[in-house]
């Protein structure tokens, strides 16, 4: 078989493959690695390929078909590299964490594992999370596959990528400040940050808690909600789960119920620096809804400016506390000093990334005392409006559609000096982050061969409207999933 | 020369009688366990790992803060204390800030007698940080191991406001602490092995305003709190007499030496960053939980005090020292039950069991002998049918083998001697064998009737009663006049 056949697959298209004994998830397993091996040294999605046991756990599923298929069984995916995977080295792009193998599975690694998904290798990112580019990791940057000098966006950038090129089916990501979303529209691809407590944190590896949350990175929407089914529900490992059972498609409305739906656009997502495409892509589509006899509804977020601003006050504060316990004692890099303190000043001045160290340095200064009231908790309290504001445009619409960036894949290199043109790359998809509610963003177009994305935010633990509507688009919108050619400009 | 007042405040940490640690499913049991063999991704604060919170934890705080008349929280958030040191894996301790379980309470207790009030500040749980090794665990030379058994055990932290005015006061008020924490079933209060753990804050002033605080550290008994204490008392006293300033710092407690040694300034004191912990939510403690805990709370130490000194007319000092250990006092209580004389009883606790005990080197709940099995000794002791000497060294044999009073007099062939007329024979015997003592007893030297007193124990193989044998050697010399 070619992998180019697995362009517009579903997880359900490989399993009628399975079961008719057209493919065994052996051969699956050695396509995909095939097809690393081929575009990977231009694209450098994975930091590590977990080659050997993928194949191993390939072959046994391949020795015993079952009646029934468990949701993820014999199905190959790539996981972001700040997931703890036992026995897998978990890095989180990071020198510090260069050696480190975990002893344990994340929860979701667990829960993949037990729907049968074979782990395929682990995938590039931002030093801890923290990027919007992939270029920020101690390991190198990851390439757009639509034009590979361009960035893939981050931080889940390796898992975009790979998902993007058909290295892998489906990837997991993790979503801080739009760490799915904004790769999964550079990349073309569906990337869904669902609500926060959705999805256990437990074993991913913590940058700023209260935001963090695991997102899911495919190349349709239907995948997304498999994945969220097997993903979701509460889990005793982490308290800021919450106690509900997991998600089930029976939540998804019918196509009937999402053209009764009202849609709500907020003018603050649409502003002057917004790049002109993105936004005449976006008003075509909306226009395709009203078409469609959906009701479209202007709403305002007022507070949509603060909130870049107070994220970059909470999550580095939270960081700075998260990121302490990387002291060259116990594990990962240690380099040895003339006594503690030297010991802890050189291993991390040499561990960390200049991302990583500016955000320790903001997160520790806004945490300080007589710095607290003013920054940190100001923050927290700007945090609170911009939930508010959601709550309140929520009131008079069901789902909100936005951009998912204010601009296309921007050039390797471009942004990394700028550390503020980098924040604003996150503009739309950090409030939702804020405020805790689910949002997906799906491709919805290209401009000159590259892809835009289309974000649709939610109410809490409303990811059965929210998906209903991602499945109602895609179907309108008819864009195949992506198979770039892999080559230095974009393919149109 | 002027007159200095003393103001003392405490901070005591205990641990909590907990199976699992405040965080995870590891055991608290770490004592004689190999090092970093209770431990798990979450103890260890490995990347990625989360902290969920152990409700025991909560549940024997709030007995404690309840004990201690503290207000309960509608809210209380765990807090990050932030500060990098090789016994922290995760480079902050999850504690409680500015919403602690419990806030302004009181304790009450005796000090020299006298009833004293010392308003607690708060109390609230915090997670233990692990060991430094500095030798063993097969290190290499000039370094030191960590050992993370102890990481993320759960502790209480019971903060006075600063009512003690004296050494002897800070020791009592931390003794009745220890006692309701045992009492509640909420520690095992065991300073030696680190499970209460004790700084104070002391300073001294001539004038209304109070003096420069100095903490001091590592006192890890009841002495060494009043020893470490008197010191510092002493210590700034000299200081101020002399005019010389006093800084505020942190001083060690040298047991050795018997003296305290500047541990570092506070004026360069760390900035601990608290922020709520994103990991943990917010809890909330319910009315009913708090009524119904409330209802369970047993009989304290200082109620329990203060009923022995009404209901069995002990003296403040013969209570204290009964309730100071709760299984003490229900063993005293237990011997009435069956011989209902609580001052003998008590004299024969605070003596003759304690000195039993201390031999051994055991606790009451250790002992081979019951409250049954005392009340059945002090009852012949009673009847004067053996006399103290010997249940004495009956009650010895009985902590050591376990038998009952009447096997071992059986058995050592003690006859009983409670006849009068017997006794009588014998006190005449002696009389006619010490014509000497008795001519200097006639003659008014009282010391020859303890000899003569002595001669009828010894003839008797002390199997009389020491008292009766008086009565009759002063009956019987008196009609020799």
């Amino acid at each position: 078989m070619n992998i180019e056949e697995f362009r517009g697959f579903t997880i359900g298209d490989y399993h009628r493959l399975f079961k008719e004994k057209k493919l065994s998830p052996l051969e699956l397993v050695n396509l995909f690695l095939e097809r690393i091996k081929e575009k990977d040294n231009k694209i450098h999605a994975f930091l590590f390929l977990n080659e050997e046991k993928a194949k191993d756990e390939a072959q046994k599923k391949a020795e015993n078909l079952p009646d029934e298929l468990p949701p993820l069984w014999g199905l190959p995916v790539a996981i972001k590299d700040n997931i703890c995977t036992r026995d897998i080295p978990t890095t989180c792009g990071s020198k510090i964490l260069e050696n480190f193998v975990p002893p344990y599975d994340a929860t979701v690694v667990k829960r993949l594992k037990k729907a049968g998904a074979i782990i395929l290798g682990k995938t590039n990112m931002d030093e801890f999370a923290m990027g919007s580019s992939t270029e920020n990791s101690a390991y190198g940057p990851t390439h757009n596959p639509f034009d590979l000098r361009r960035v893939p966006g981050g931080s889940s950038g390796g898992s975009a990528a790979s998902v993007c090129s058909l290295e892998a089916p489906f990837a997991l990501g993790s979503d801080t400040g739009g760490s799915v979303r904004q790769p999964a529209a550079y990349c073309g691809v569906v990337g869904l940050r669902p609500t926060y407590g959705r999805i256990s944190r437990y074993g991913v590896v913590s940058f700023a808690s209260s935001l963090d949350q695991i997102g899911t990175i495919t190349r349709n929407v239907e995948d997304t909600v498999t994945l969220l089914e097997v993903l979701s529900g509460k889990d005793d490992r982490d308290s800021t789960c919450a106690p509900y059972p997991p998600f089930g498609r029976s939540e998804i409305p019918t196509p009937e119920e999402i053209r009764k739906i009202k849609v709500g656009v907020p003018r603050e997502y649409f502003p002057a620096g917004l790049e002109k495409a993105i936004g005449e892509r976006i008003q075509e589509i909306l226009e395709e809804l009203k078409g469609e006899g959906i009701e479209i509804v202007e709403v305002s977020l007022p507070h949509t400016d603060y909130a870049l601003e107070s994220y970059y006050i909470v999550a580095p504060a939270e960081a700075s506390s998260n990121l302490a316990r990387y002291d060259g004692v116990m594990y990962g890099l240690r380099v040895e000093g003339d006594n503690l303190q030297d010991m802890y000043f050189k291993t991390r001045t040499l561990g960390f990334g200049k991302e990583v160290k500016r955000r320790i340095i903001l997160g520790t200064y806004s945490l300080s005392s007589g710095y607290y009231d003013e920054y940190y908790l100001k923050g927290m309290k700007v945090r609170t409006l911009v939930k508010q504001d959601f709550e309140e445009a929520l009131k008079k619409c069901d789902l909100l559609i936005t951009p998912t960036t204010p601009s296309l894949p921007f050039f390797l290199g471009k942004k990394i000096q700028d550390p503020y043109e980098m924040y604003l790359n996150d503009m739309f998809t950090i409030p939702s982050a804020m405020a805790g509610i689910p949002s997906i963003s799906l491709n919805c177009g290209y401009e000159e061969g590259l892809p835009i994305g289309l974000h649709i935010i939610g109410g809490p633990f409303e990811e059965g409207k929210l998906l209903g509507l991602a499945l109602f688009l895609e179907k309108v919108l008819a864009l195949p999933a992506p198979f770039p050619q892999v080559k230095e400009d974009s393919n149109e | 020369m002027s007159n200095f007042t003393t103001t003392i405040g405490l901070e005591v940490h205990c641990q909590l009688l907990t199976k699992a640690k405040m965080f995870c499913h590891c055991s608290t049991d770490y004592i004689g366990k190999e090092p970093n063999t209770l431990v798990c991704p979450v103890c260890l604060g490995l990347p990625g790992s989360l902290p969920v919170l152990n409700q025991k934890v909560v549940d024997l705080a709030l007995r404690a803060a309840l004990a201690l008349h503290c207000q309960i929280l509608p809210q209380c958030v765990f807090h990050r204390k932030n500060y990098f040191y090789p016994d922290l894996p995760k480079g902050y301790q999850i504690s409680q800030y500015n919403l602690p379980i419990g806030v302004d309470g009181f304790l009450e207790f005796y000090s020299q007698g006298v009833k004293k009030r010392v308003r607690i500040k708060r109390v609230h749980i915090e997670e233990d940080a692990g060991k430094l090794i500095h030798e063993g665990m097969s290190l290499p030379p000039d370094t030191s191991g960590v050992d993370c058994n102890r990481c993320g055990i759960p502790l209480a932290e019971m903060v006075t406001e600063p009512d003690l005015s004296s050494p002897e006061e800070a020791r009592d008020c931390l003794m009745m602490l220890r006692n309701i924490v045992c009492y509640l079933g909420v520690s095992d209060g065991n300073m030696e092995e680190g499970s209460l753990r004790c700084d104070a804050n002391i300073s001294l002033s001539s004038s209304s305003l109070l003096g420069v605080k100095v903490e001091v550290k590592n006192m890890n008994s009841f002495r060494a709190v009043y020893r470490a204490l008197s010191y510092e008392v002493e210590r700034q006293k000299k200081l101020l007499e002399e005019g010389k300033p006093i800084f505020q710092e942190t001083r060690h407690w040298d047991e050795v030496n018997g003296v305290t040694v500047s541990a570092r300034s506070k004026e360069e004191a760390e900035d601990y960053r608290y922020f709520p912990d994103p990991d943990l939510l917010p809890f909330s403690i319910k009315e009913k939980m708090i009524e119904e805990i409330k209802s369970e709370l047993p009989e304290l130490p200082l109620q329990r005090e203060e009923r022995f000194m009404s209901e069995y007319e002990l003296s403040q000092g013969e209570a204290e020292i009964l309730v100071q250990d709760k299984e003490i006092a229900d063993f005293f209580e237990d011997t009435l039950r069956d011989f209902n004389e609580p001052r003998m009883v008590c004299n024969w606790i605070t003596t003759e069991v304690f000195k039993n005990l201390k031999e051994l080197g055991i606790t009451i709940s250790q002992s081979k002998v019951t409250p049954a099995h005392l009340a059945e000794l002090l009852k012949m002791v009673d009847k004067k049918e053996i006399s103290g000497t010997i249940a004495k060294s009956i009650l010895e044999e009985m902590f050591v083998s376990g038998a009952r009073a009447r096997e071992i007099i059986a058995r050592r062939g003690i006859s009983l001697i409670s006849d009068e007329k017997e006794l009588e024979n014998i006190v005449r015997e002696v009389i006619e064998k010490n014509p000497q003592s008795v001519a200097d007893y006639l003659s008014g030297k009282e010391k020859a009737l303890q000899f003569l007193i002595g001669q009828v124990m010894k003839e008797t193989r002390g199997q009389a009663d020491p008292g009766m044998a008086k009565n009759i050697l002063i009956k019987v010399l008196s009609s020799e006049e």
